[in-house]
């Protein structure tokens, strides 16, 4: 009883001397609660990762899931995003609208993910655009739909790291009416994508002085092309070709057959071909026809040092193979965009002091207001320019030909033949 | 008598569902956000597994066509709504007129077959609609779609893509259509339906109009796709070509098998399983679908009543 008195009725001196104790003790720990703060802060960021790992979009998926992977290794290797590690969280979407926008609420809801990322099959982008917008998180696609900077969609939804299909369009027609011919028929497929490649190209070689003389759509089911070829106008000086699906391999063949010896120019978007050996029978024909490339698949002689790296951290060889299995083909034209989104993703976080969730919308700010980006490590493709208003990137297209069974550079826009008026303000919209 | 517990198991099997309506409504302030999203869009799926099972588990006829009913109610839904700025409501009444039209028009025709031509045909028909808005891309937006904005999705003054709406909404939906179901099953025309599932000529011998009957099930069955159809573009924002393809066809007959064709119950209860087996084995393998489908065969080698259906067996047999 007493003792316990004692202790209750503690005198001024011992509090003065517990006091200055206490204060020394606060000295010494302070960097062991610096640590511990930054133990605290050390978290991982996380990132969602919207995958398509089955489904028609699978041999995107593999090559997005590892350039996102390499992406994320160097990253963190460099000391990761604020003194942060990143960390990859994958879910496959099976690239189905439905089940995208089931795995942005994963993210959002259970993974408590910084943000989504990583679609590019634009059905998914559009079902899954909607719920990120609700959820509130940033939602960064690598798609080169037109979808974001046609206003479709909301704040949340950001395209930084892939140029749109149409600048890539667009800036395609001077070298085809300067170089193939002012002639065209187009040949796509009858579903959204081609009809953008319709659309666009059609507005873009008029502006040349060119002209679209005839348009071949192609039902989606279709397995053989012969009775499309006569369609082909005799006057025809380019065939602009844009197939997508296993198909391709028997229209290229098939057209072959078709012109055999004489043929007009042929220009094709390698969307096509991502993921198949050009060496591959029945696209001899392809030889001496041009393609657009998003980023060249065969190393070049003019090489960057940053493609130099780039290409060794994700582990693809000089023809664009996969350096461990040569028949494995990657989807050189626009897997880059992982990579480019990522960095921009660490540099929208470093600029914003990004600590977590809270903090979303200032991340979004920080990357609406980046604008050019140069040629570097963080941009191996080339230098972009990034609008904030449209939420969408422009950069530098390439022209590349086949010379035996590899494309060879030779054609590189500049990053104004791809701007075009801006559609939407998404910095008008509210948090 | 046998009238009597006819009334009474009806009655039990009512206050039953009643009850689960009730655990759905409490749910939804327990249930974690994801769990609470997900079981919203569960029973707006529920909804077109419902309209499935009145064609297939109570009149037995199976149809491999049901996305382009679905696909009508939610391009009934999107395109007024997106091209004429229509608000939700007279946009609902329109997915429901669409859905109506298209079932009555596609029954019509298909029901001049039976078996696996019916199969066929109803597959054939929803090939060509899922084709028809790839080829009206103009305005269909094809493939890709297109999303119907957060600003215009207010109905009756609640904003449906607020988590809460949204729930009440899919469970408001939910009720209706399960118990239209329930009413149907136990009314004088359901039992005829049910009649024509266990032996179509006897019922016609019978003196009953199986034909009209079976239309009219069709109609019924394509407007209850239809109008979930809707509710999915109302509540999640997007309409796309995705939703009347093939497997979009394939999903309800699942769901429903899984569940207990020919339980008012157990096209809910597919459609969670699924969703669920999904979600979770997708965490560990790519080959999700492989665990699916095992999934399915071992539950029609070991239950081939589904999971509610064996549950009315050997549990509750007063279940409708």
């Amino acid at each position: 009883m007493k003792k316990t008195s004692k202790s209750l009725l503690t005198p001024r001196r011992q509090i003065i001397k517990g006091a200055a104790a206490s204060l020394a003790l606060g000295a010494v720990s302070m960097p062991l609660m610096g640590r511990y703060a930054q133990t605290q802060s050390a978290e991982p960021i996380k990132i969602g990762f919207q995958v398509h790992r089955t489904g028609i979009g699978a041999a995107y998926g593999r090559w997005y899931d590892r350039t996102t992977m390499a992406a994320v290794e160097k990253i963190n290797n460099a000391g990761g995003i604020n003194g942060r590690p990143v960390e990859i969280i994958a879910e496959d979407d099976g690239t189905d609208p439905k089940r995208g926008a089931e795995v942005v609420e994963k993210f959002a809801t259970q993974h408590n993910a910084d943000l989504a990322f990583g679609t590019l099959f634009s059905h998914v982008v559009y079902g899954s655009a909607p719920r990120a917008g609700e959820l509130k998180i940033p939602y960064f696609v690598v798609s080169e739909g037109h979808h974001v900077a046609s206003g479709a969609l909301n704040r949340y939804t950001l395209q930084p790291g892939i140029t749109d299909v149409k600048s890539q369009v667009q800036a395609m027609a001077p070298f085809v009416a300067n170089n193939l011919g002012k002639k065209v028929t187009m040949v796509y497929p009858d579903f959204a994508f081609g009809h953008d490649h319709r659309d666009y190209f059609s507005a873009a070689i008029e502006a040349q002085g060119g002209q679209v003389i005839e348009k071949i759509a192609i039902p989606p089911t279709e397995t053989s092309f012969t009775k499309y070829f006569p369609k082909i106008p005799r006057d025809t000086e380019v065939i602009y070709h844009v197939m997508v699906g296993p198909a391709v391999l028997t229209f290229v063949k098939e057209m072959g057959e078709f012109f055999g010896s004489s043929r007009p120019e042929i220009f094709g978007f390698i969307d096509s071909l991502e993921a198949t050996d050009l060496s591959s029978p029945g696209l001899e024909f392809l030889e001496g026809t041009y393609f657009w490339e998003g980023n060249p698949r065969y190393a070049q002689a003019n090489q960057s040092e940053y493609d130099k790296a780039y290409r060794a951290a994700v582990g693809v060889d000089a023809n664009g193979a996969s350096v461990s299995d040569s028949k494995d083909v990657s989807t050189y034209a626009h897997m880059f965009g992982c990579w480019e989104t990522l960095h921009i993703v660490k540099a929208g976080m470093e600029a914003s002091g990004y600590r977590g969730t809270g903090d979303r919308a200032k991340l979004i700010e920080a990357v609406e207001s980046m604008s050019d980006m140069p040629h570097s490590d963080a941009h191996p493709q080339g230098a972009k320019r990034f609008n904030g208003k449209t939420h969408q990137v422009f950069g530098h297209q390439y022209i590349t030909k086949v010379s035996n069974s590899k494309l060879d550079l030779v054609h590189t826009t500049s990053i104004e033949d791809t701007l075009y008026p801006d559609e939407v303000d998404y910095t008008k919209q509210s948090f | 008598m046998i009238e009597k517990t006819g009334m009474t198991d009806a009655r039990k099997s009512l206050y039953f569902h009643l009850g689960l309506i009730g655990a759905l409504f409490i749910l939804q302030f327990i249930l974690p956000a994801y769990h609470h999203g997900n079981l919203a869009r569960i029973m707006v799926l529920a909804c077109y597994a419902m309209g499935y099972n009145i064609l297939f588990g109570y009149t037995g006829l199976l149809s491999l066509g049901h996305a382009m009913f679905f696909a009508a109610g939610m391009y009934g839904m999107g395109l007024p709504m997106v091209h004429l700025g229509w608000t939700p409501e007279p946009a609902l009444i329109s997915a429901i007129v669409v859905g109506v039209v298209v079932s009555a028009g596609i029954g019509f025709l298909a029901l001049r077959t039976s078996g696996v031509s019916f199969m066929i045909v109803t597959l054939m028909f929803a090939q060509a609609g899922f084709l028809t808005i790839l080829y009206f891309g103009e305005w269909t937006r094809g493939d890709e779609g297109f999303v119907i904005k957060q600003a215009e999705r207010v109905m009756a003054g609640f904003d449906l893509s607020q988590p809460t709406n949204r729930y009440n909404a899919a469970l408001i939906l939910f009720s209706i259509c399960l118990l239209l179901t329930i009413r149907l099953v136990h009314s004088r025309f359901g039992r005829v339906m049910i009649a024509i599932r266990e032996n179509e000529e006897r019922t016609h011998m019978l003196g009953y109009d199986v034909h009209f009957h079976k239309w009219m099930a069709v109609i019924m069955s394509g407007t209850m796709a239809a109008l979930a159809g809707a509710a999915y573009a109302l509540l999640f924002g997007y309409a796309g070509a995705t939703f009347a393809s093939v497997q979009y066809s394939i999903f309800p007959l699942l769901w429903v098998l899984l569940g207990g064709a020919g339980t008012a119950l157990g096209p809910f209860i597919g459609t969670l399983f699924m969703f669920y087996l999904i979600d979770l084995s997708s965490s560990f393998t790519t080959a999700y679908m492989l665990i699916a489908g095992l999934a399915l065969v071992l539950l029609t080698l070991f239950l081939p009543q589904g999971l509610v259906g064996e549950f009315r067996r050997k549990v509750v047999p007063w279940l409708s």
